[in-house]
C-alpha cells in the first residue's frame, strides 16, 4: 500500500515499487522522509495504541480524536502540532514517544463557526501533561485570542507528568496565565470527560464554563488516597469529585451528561448560543418562532395565593423561542435560574429567581451563581432578561457567617456593572435590597416591567407590621391589611417610574422582542479602569 | 367530509335555534358544537328560570352555563379557593367561593351553596354530575329555601340511588334483572358466603356508588374481603354511606345504557343508547352513539324497558338506565343513574337535542316538546375522555401539572371539545383529572372515528402527562373499528397493559425519516446567522446539502435500538420537502417542516399524516405519531462508530421500594421498620382523586424504612417504603 504523502510526490511506480531511474540518494532521502511523515501521522492517529484505546472505550469513554470528531462539523478539523514529542529523557522516558504526545490540538467549526480545541488524549502516559502537551494548549489559545475565537478543552488527564518534573508544574501555569487572559476575550469552555486532578482542576476552574460525564469524570485537588492519608476520612472518587458532587453540591460544575456522545452533541448546542469574542454581537440566528406570538398561560403562572410556590421555569419556557432554554447549573442553588434562550433568534441570557425552591430568595450559593453569569453575558455582550419574584435575602446565622454580605454584594456589583441591555420583569414579589439587586432601574435597568401581581416594597407585610406597630399588637391584622393595600402591588413603584409599565404578562413576550430590537444600538460606557475591584 | 359537516348546519338554518339567533336582544349561543341541536330549537317567548347556580366545576360547568346563557338565564358559579380563576369562574355571570380546595370544604359544602343560593337570588341549582347531583338531603333543602333542583325528584333519586331498593323497583317494572343477592352485605364474612352461593366472579359495590368509585370485582376468598374492605372505605369517604351489595359479575360484557328524558307530565322519551364499553376499573375512557352491537329491535326493547322504570319511579329529567349485555344480546338492568352523565354530548350529537337545555325546562315545569317519534338517530358519535394520567400505568393513573400549552382540535370538522379548562390551567390532586371529553360526530360509525383520530393528532397538549396515546391507538386497533368491544377490552387487547402504539417496519421508517428530516432542518437552521460577520465558512450547510445521520428508535426498554444511515436531502432546496434515504429505501415528505409549530401536517410518501413535535434536544427529537411520543436519537453519521461504547445508565433495583405511583395523601401505613413483610403484601394505602390504592411490597423481606405518615400528601415517584 502506497501511502498517500509518497503518492503526491508523483515518483515514477512500477508494481508498487520506485523505478530505480536515477539511482540517487537525494531521491531515496526524499522517499524516506515521505515515508516518515506518513508513518508518524499515522502513529499519531492511533494515540497510546489499540489496547489502550481499547481500554478507553471499556470505560464507556471516546479517545481525543473521536470526541474532535463529533464536536465540529465534518472534514474541518485541522490539527497543530501533531509532530510534536515530549523532551523528557529521565526514566527512560526518551524510549517511549507517542507523535502529538498526550493532547490533540487545533481548530475547527461548529455550525460553520470557528472554534479552537484542545482535546487530551487518556491513552497517552494517561493524558498526563507535559511540558509540550502544555505548550501545544498555548499555542491555540493565543491564537484563538489573535482571530477571537472561543477555545473548548476536553480534559481526560491523570495530572502532571511526574518524570518531567517542575517542567509540568511550568506548564500548567503557562496555562492558567493564558486562561486569564482569554478570560473575558474568548468564551472559554471546558468538559471534563476522565479524571481530572491536582493543579489540573484550576485551568476548568479559570474558564467560563465547566462541564461533566457522568460516572466517568472526577474533579478534586486531592483523590480518596490522599484524603484518607490526610483526614482519616473515607471517600469514594464518585462522591469526593463526580458529576453529582459539583453540579449539586460545590457548584464547581456547571452541568453534567449522561455520556460522551450525549455531552458534546449538547456542547455544540451552547457554542451557537455564544458570541465568538467580546467584539461580536450576540448572535441573531434565523427564527421561525413567531416573535409577537401570544403566550396565554403566563396569564396564569402565578398563583392567586401570594405565597404559594410556582416554577419560574414554566415562564421562561413560555417566553422563549421555541421553549429551547440552555440552563446552566440547573442543580445547584435551584432558588435562582440561569441560562440561554433565544428571542426572535438573539442570544439572550436569562436570570430569574425561582420560588418553587427555597421561596426563590436569594442566598450565598444563588448569589454568586446569578453574578458570574451576568458577568459572563456581559463580557459578551448577551442582553440579560432578569425575571423577578423574590421576597429577599435570606435569614439566618449560617448565611452571616457564611458572608452573604460579601456573597451578595456579587450579584449586585455584576448587575450595576453590566452595560449590556438589561430588560427586567418584576413577576411578583420584589422586596428589600434583593429588589434593588435584580436588575433594577437603580441600577441602571433599561426596561423594566411589572405584571398585574408584582408587589414591590421594603418586606412582607407581617414583617413591616411587626416593626411599624411593633407596641400596637392587637391591630395587627388591620395594621396588615393597610400595608397589603397600599404596598403590595405594582402602583407604588410605577407611579415613582422605578418599573417603566405594567404589562398584560400574555403580551410580555412581544414586548420583549421589540425591546431588544430597540436596545441593539444602546451604547452605554463604565468610566475607565484598570478592573473593578468586585467583592470575591 | 366537508359536506357533511355543512349539511348539519344547513339544517340548523332552518330550524328554530338559528331562527331565533335573528332576533335582536338574542342571547349569544356559545353552546359546543351548537349547530347540531336540530331537533328542538329554543323558544324564547317561553317563560323560564331568570337565574340558575351551578353547584360544579369543570367543563360540566361550563357545559351547563353555556346552555344557560344561549337560553338567556343568568348563571352564578359556584368555586373553591384554588378554582377563582377557572373558566367556569369566569364564563359565569356571577361567582361565589365557597372554601378551600378539598370538595369536602367546597364543592360538596351544601350549606355554603345554599348560602350562595341565598345571597345571589337563584331560582334554581343544576347540580352536574358527582358532588351533590344525588343528594336529596341537599335537594330538599333547596326546596325548602324556595329553589329548584334542576334533576329529577328526590324519591326518584333515592328510589334509584339505593341499588337494592332500585332492583326491587326494576323487578316490579318488568325490567331484565341480572342474579344476585337481595339485600345489604354486613361484613367480610357475609362478603365471601354471598359471594360462594352466587359464584365467582362476583362484583362487589357500594349501595351509593356510581363513577367506578366504591366497587371492585372479585374472583377468590382473598379478593372477596380485601375488595370488601377497600370498597367500603371508599363508599364511606366518597358517598358518606358504606352500604355494600354483591352480584353475579357476568364475564364479557358490553356496557350499553340507554338515555332517558321525562318531564312532570308524565312524559317520558329513550333517546337512544350508548356504548361505553371501552372501561379500565370500571370508568369509561372512550364511549359511542348508538351501539353497533344493538340492532333497532332490541333499541325500542331497551328503550321501552328503561321508560317503564323511569314512569315506575316518577321519574321527571334527563337520566340513563344502564344495562349490562351478553354476547348473546341479552340485556340486565344495572342500574339507574338519575344524573346528567358525563357522556351525555353524543346522545346529543345523534339526537340533536340538547339534554341541558331540556332539564332546565322540564325543572321549570314545561312539557317535553316532543314525542318519541320524533327522536332522531342521525350519524355517530364517539367521546373520548382525555384525562390528565398516565396510560402506561394501569390504563390511567392520575397525574398533575400545569397546561404549558393547550389547543383543542375544535378545527377539525365534526368535533366537539367540552372542557374546562384551558392553557395555563392547573391539573390539582384535589380533583378529577379530566381535561376534556373529546366529542366527534359523523354520518357513520367509520366517518366519526377517522374524525377522532384526526382530532386526537391535532390536540396539543403540554405540560401534563394524559392519555390521547391510549385514546389514538384503540380508535386505530382492528377489533375497536369492527365494534368487537366487551368491558374486557382493553386488558384483552393490552394483555400486559398499554405499552405505547406499536409501530410497523414501515411506520418506524416514517418516524425515523420525519424526525431525521427535521434534525436536518434544524442543522441548516443552525448556521443561519444574521449578524455573524466572521462566519466565511465553505463547509456551511444549507438547504443545498446532503446531510447524513445515523438515527435510531427506540422500540423497548432496555432494548439497544436499531441504527440506521440515513441520508436527506432538500427537494429543490425547499425547505418544506425532503427526500430521506433510509438503508435502501427512500421516504419522501413534505408538508409543514416547521421546528416551531405545535402540531405539523405533513405528506409521506403521499399519505397524510399529522404530528407533532413534542422534544427536541441536542441529538434527539420526539415526534408524535399516531398519539404517542417516540425519541428519536439523530445523530451525525460518525456517531455510528462510538454509540456501541456508550453505557447503559444502571436502573435502580425498585423492588426493594415502594414508590407512590401518583400524587396523593397517604390513608394508610401498615408496617414500621423491622417488620417482616412477604410479597405481594399491601404496605401502604393511599387516595388519589378519591380512588384507594393499595400499594403493595415487591418481595418478601425486612421493612428498613417507612418514609411516609397517615395524612401525608406525597408526590409521584416518592419513595414511600423502602425493604432491605
Amino acid at each position: 500500500m502506497l501511502s498517500r504523502f509518497a503518492r503526491q510526490l508523483a515518483l515514477p511506480v512500477f508494481n508498487g515499487v520506485l523505478h530505480p531511474t536515477r539511482a540517487t540518494s537525494s531521491i531515496a532521502h526524499t522517499i524516506k522522509v515521505a515515508h516518515k511523515i506518513d508513518e508518524t501521522r499515522e502513529k499519531a492517529l492511533l494515540g497510546g495504541g489499540k489496547k489502550r484505546v481499547d481500554a478507553q472505550h471499556a470505560r464507556g469513554k471516546l479517545t481525543a480524536r473521536e470526541r474532535i470528531d463529533l464536536l465540529l462539523d465534518r472534514n474541518t478539523f485541522r490539527e497543530y502540532d501533531m509532530f510534536a514529542e515530549h523532551t523528557c529523557n529521565d526514566f527512560g522516558m526518551q524510549k517511549e514517544k507517542y507523535p502529538g504526545d498526550s493532547v490533540v490540538t487545533g481548530r475547527g467549526e461548529i455550525n460553520g463557526r470557528t472554534v479552537f480545541v484542545f482535546s487530551q488524549d487518556f491513552t497517552v502516559f494517561g493524558g498526563s501533561l507535559s511540558s509540550i502537551h502544555a505548550k501545544k494548549i498555548v499555542k491555540i489559545m493565543r491564537e484563538a485570542m489573535l482571530v477571537g475565537a472561543p477555545v473548548i478543552g476536553l480534559n481526560d488527564s491523570g495530572g502532571a507528568r511526574i518524570q518531567e518534573g517542575v517542567e509540568s508544574l511550568a506548564g500548567y501555569a503557562d496555562i492558567f496565565q493564558e486562561n486569564v487572559m482569554a478570560s473575558g476575550v474568548v468564551p472559554q469552555i471546558s468538559m471534563i470527560m476522565g479524571p481530572c486532578a491536582g493543579g489540573a482542576v484550576y485551568s476548568p476552574a479559570l474558564t467560563d464554563f465547566t462541564f461533566m460525564v457522568r460516572d466517568t469524570s472526577y474533579l478534586f485537588i486531592t483523590g480518596p488516597d490522599v484524603v484518607k492519608a490526610v483526614t482519616n476520612e473515607e471517600v469514594t472518587q464518585e462522591e469526593l469529585g463526580g458529576a453529582k458532587t459539583h453540579t449539586v453540591t460545590s457548584g464547581v460544575a456547571h452541568g453534567a451528561f449522561d455520556n460522551d456522545v450525549d455531552a458534546l452533541m449538547s456542547l455544540r448546542e451552547l457554542f451557537n448560543y455564544l458570541p465568538l469574542s467580546n467584539t461580536d454581537a450576540a448572535p441573531i440566528r434565523a427564527a421561525e418562532d413567531p416573535w409577537d406570538r401570544a403566550v396565554p398561560s403566563l396569564d396564569t403562572v402565578v398563583p392567586l395565593e401570594s405565597t404559594a410556590a410556582y416554577n419560574m421555569k414554566d415562564v421562561v419556557h413560555a417566553l422563549v423561542d421555541e421553549g429551547d432554554f440552555f440552563e446552566i447549573m440547573p442543580d445547584y442553588a435551584k432558588n435562582l435560574v440561569i441560562g440561554f434562550a433565544r428571542m426572535n433568534g438573539r442570544t439572550v441570557g436569562i436570570v430569574g429567581n425561582n420560588p418553587k425552591f427555597a421561596a426563590g430568595c436569594l442566598d450565598i450559593n444563588s448569589s454568586v451563581k446569578g453574578a458570574r453569569f451576568v458577568r459572563f453575558c456581559d463580557a459578551f455582550n448577551i442582553p440579560i432578561i432578569t425575571l423577578v419574584d423574590v421576597p429577599g435575602f435570606l435569614p439566618g446565622t449560617a448565611q452571616e457567617y457564611g458572608g452573604i454580605i460579601r456573597h451578595g454584594a456579587k450579584l449586585l456589583y455584576a448587575f450595576a456593572e453590566a452595560t449590556v441591555p438589561k430588560i427586567t420583569i418584576i413577576t411578583r414579589k420584589a422586596f428589600g435590597g434583593a429588589y434593588d439587586v435584580m436588575s433594577s432601574k437603580h441600577l441602571r435597568g433599561d426596561i423594566n416591567y411589572a405584571w398585574p401581581t408584582a408587589e414591590v416594597a421594603v418586606m412582607g407585610a407581617k414583617g413591616a407590621v411587626s416593626i411599624l406597630f411593633r407596641n400596637d399588637k392587637e391591630h395587627a391584622v388591620q395594621h396588615e391589611e393597610e400595608y397589603t393595600e397600599l404596598f403590595s402591588n405594582p402602583f407604588p413603584a410605577a407611579v415613582r417610574g422605578f418599573v417603566d409599565d405594567i404589562i398584560i404578562p400574555s403580551e410580555t413576550r412581544k414586548k420583549v422582542c421589540e425591546d431588544l430590537n430597540m436596545l441593539e444600538s444602546k451604547k452605554l460606557k463604565n468610566p475607565w479602569k484598570k478592573h473593578g475591584n468586585i467583592p470575591l | 367530509m366537508l359536506r357533511a359537516a355543512s349539511s348539519i348546519r344547513a339544517v340548523a338554518n332552518r330550524g328554530l335555534a338559528t331562527a331565533a339567533v335573528a332576533r335582536p336582544g338574542v342571547p349569544l349561543d356559545e353552546r359546543e358544537g351548537k349547530e347540531i341541536y336540530t331537533t328542538v330549537g329554543i323558544d324564547y317567548n317561553e317563560p323560564k328560570f331568570d337565574k340558575i347556580l351551578i353547584a360544579n366545576r369543570g367543563e360540566i360547568a361550563c357545559r351547563v352555563i353555556k346552555t344557560a346563557r344561549a337560553m338567556g338565564i343568568k348563571t352564578v358559579a359556584v368555586h373553591s379557593d384554588v378554582d377563582s380563576n377557572s373558566l367556569h369562574v369566569k364564563m359565569a355571570d356571577e361567582a361565589v367561593c365557597v372554601g378551600e380546595a378539598p370538595t369536602a370544604k367546597s364543592y360538596l359544602r351544601a350549606d355554603r351553596i345554599l348560602q350562595a343560593v341565598e345571597d345571589t337570588g337563584a331560582q334554581a341549582v343544576h347540580p352536574g354530575y358527582g358532588f351533590l347531583s344525588e343528594n336529596t338531603k341537599f335537594a330538599a333543602e333547596l326546596e325548602k329555601a324556595g329553589a329548584k333542583f334542576i334533576g329529577p325528584n328526590s324519591k326518584a333519586i333515592l328510589d334509584m340511588g339505593d341499588k337494592i331498593h332500585s332492583k326491587k323497583i326494576a323487578t316490579a317494572a318488568r325490567v331484565s334483572m341480572i342474579p344476585g343477592y337481595d339485600g345489604e352485605i354486613a361484613d367480610e364474612d357475609m362478603c365471601v358466603k354471598v359471594s360462594r352461593d352466587i359464584g365467582y366472579p362476583v362484583m362487589i359495590k357500594a349501595s351509593a356508588g356510581g363513577g367506578g368509585k366504591g366497587m371492585r370485582v372479585a374472583w377468590n376468598d382473598k379478593q372477596a374481603r380485601e375488595g370488601y374492605r377497600l370498597s367500603k372505605q371508599e363508599a364511606a369517604s366518597s358517598f358518606g354511606d358504606d352500604r355494600m351489595l354483591v352480584e353475579k359479575f357476568i364475564d364479557n360484557p358490553r356496557h350499553i345504557e340507554m338515555q332517558v328524558l321525562c318531564d312532570k307530565h308524565g312524559n317520558a322519551l329513550w333517546l337512544n343508547e350508548r356504548e361505553c364499553s371501552i372501561q379500565r376499573r370500571n370508568q369509561k375512557v372512550i364511549e359511542e352513539a348508538p351501539s353497533s352491537f344493538v340492532p333497532p329491535e332490541m333499541r325500542r326493547k331497551m328503550g321501552e324497558q328503561a321508560v317503564q322504570l323511569a314512569k315506575a319511579v316518577g321519574y321527571d329529567s334527563a337520566g340513563t338506565v344502564e344495562f349490562l349485555v351478553d354476547s348473546q344480546r341479552n340485556f340486565y338492568f344495572l342500574e339507574m343513574n338519575t344524573r346528567l352523565q358525563v357522556e351525555h354530548p353524543i346522545t346529543e350529537c345523534i339526537t340533536g337535542i340538547d339534554i341541558v337545555q331540556q332539564m332546565l325546562r322540564v325543572s321549570y315545569g314545561h312539557p317535553l316538546p316532543i314525542t318519541q317519534e320524533q327522536v332522531p338517530l342521525n350519524g355517530w358519535a364517539f367521546e373520548s375522555r382525555v384525562y390528565a394520567e398516565d396510560p402506561y400505568k394501569g390504563f390511567g393513573l392520575p397525574s398533575v401539572g400545569r397546561l404549558s400549552r393547550y389547543v383543542e382540535p375544535k378545527h377539525v370538522d365534526g368535533v366537539r371539545c367540552d372542557s374546562g379548562i384551558r392553557e395555563g390551567s392547573e391539573i390539582s390532586i384535589y380533583y378529577d383529572p379530566l381535561i376534556c371529553k373529546l366529542v366527534t360526530h359523523g354520518d357513520n360509525r367509520e366517518q366519526a372515528l377517522n374524525r377522532m383520530q384526526e382530532a386526537l393528532d391535532n390536540y396539543v397538549i403540554r405540560g401534563v402527562t394524559h392519555n390521547i396515546p391510549l385514546l389514538r391507538d384503540i380508535v386505530q386497533e382492528k377489533r375497536f373499528r369492527t365494534g368487537d368491544i366487551t368491558t374486557k377490552y382493553l386488558p384483552e387487547v393490552y394483555p400486559e397493559g398499554f405499552q405505547g402504539t406499536s409501530l410497523s417496519p414501515k411506520e418506524q421508517d416514517v418516524v425515523i425519516a420525519f424526525a431525521s428530516a427535521l434534525n436536518a432542518r434544524k442543522l441548516a437552521r443552525a448556521n443561519q446567522f444574521l449578524n455573524q460577520n466572521k462566519q466565511r465558512s465553505t463547509h456551511v450547510a444549507s438547504f443545498s446539502k446532503t446531510y447524513k445521520f445515523v438515527s435510531s428508535l427506540p422500540v423497548k426498554e432496555g432494548e439497544r435500538p436499531t441504527e440506521h444511515a440515513v441520508e436527506v436531502e432538500f427537494v429543490e432546496g425547499s425547505a418544506n420537502k425532503a427526500q430521506v434515504r433510509i438503508g435502501g429505501k427512500t421516504v419522501t415528505i413534505s408538508g409543514d417542516l416547521n421546528l416551531s409549530h405545535p402540531v405539523n401536517s405533513i405528506e409521506v410518501d403521499g399519505e397524510h399524516i399529522t404530528t407533532q413535535i413534542v422534544g427536541k434536544r441536542a441529538g434527539e427529537i420526539t415526534v408524535l405519531y399516531k398519539g404517542t411520543p417516540f425519541k428519536v436519537k439523530v445523530l451525525p453519521e460518525q456517531a455510528v462508530k462510538y454509540l456501541q461504547y456508550m453505557k447503559e445508565k444502571a436502573k435502580v433495583d425498585l423492588s426493594t421500594v415502594v414508590l407512590s405511583p401518583m400524587p396523593g395523601a397517604i390513608k394508610n401505613v401498615n408496617v414500621k421498620p423491622g417488620d417482616m413483610v412477604s410479597e405481594g403484601q399491601e404496605l401502604v394505602v393511599m387516595e388519589a382523586m378519591k380512588m384507594q390504592n393499595s400499594l403493595h411490597a415487591g418481595k418478601t423481606g425486612r421493612v428498613k424504612a417507612v418514609n411516609v405518615k397517615v395524612g401525608a400528601t406525597v408526590d409521584e415517584g416518592e419513595v414511600l417504603v423502602e425493604l432491605e
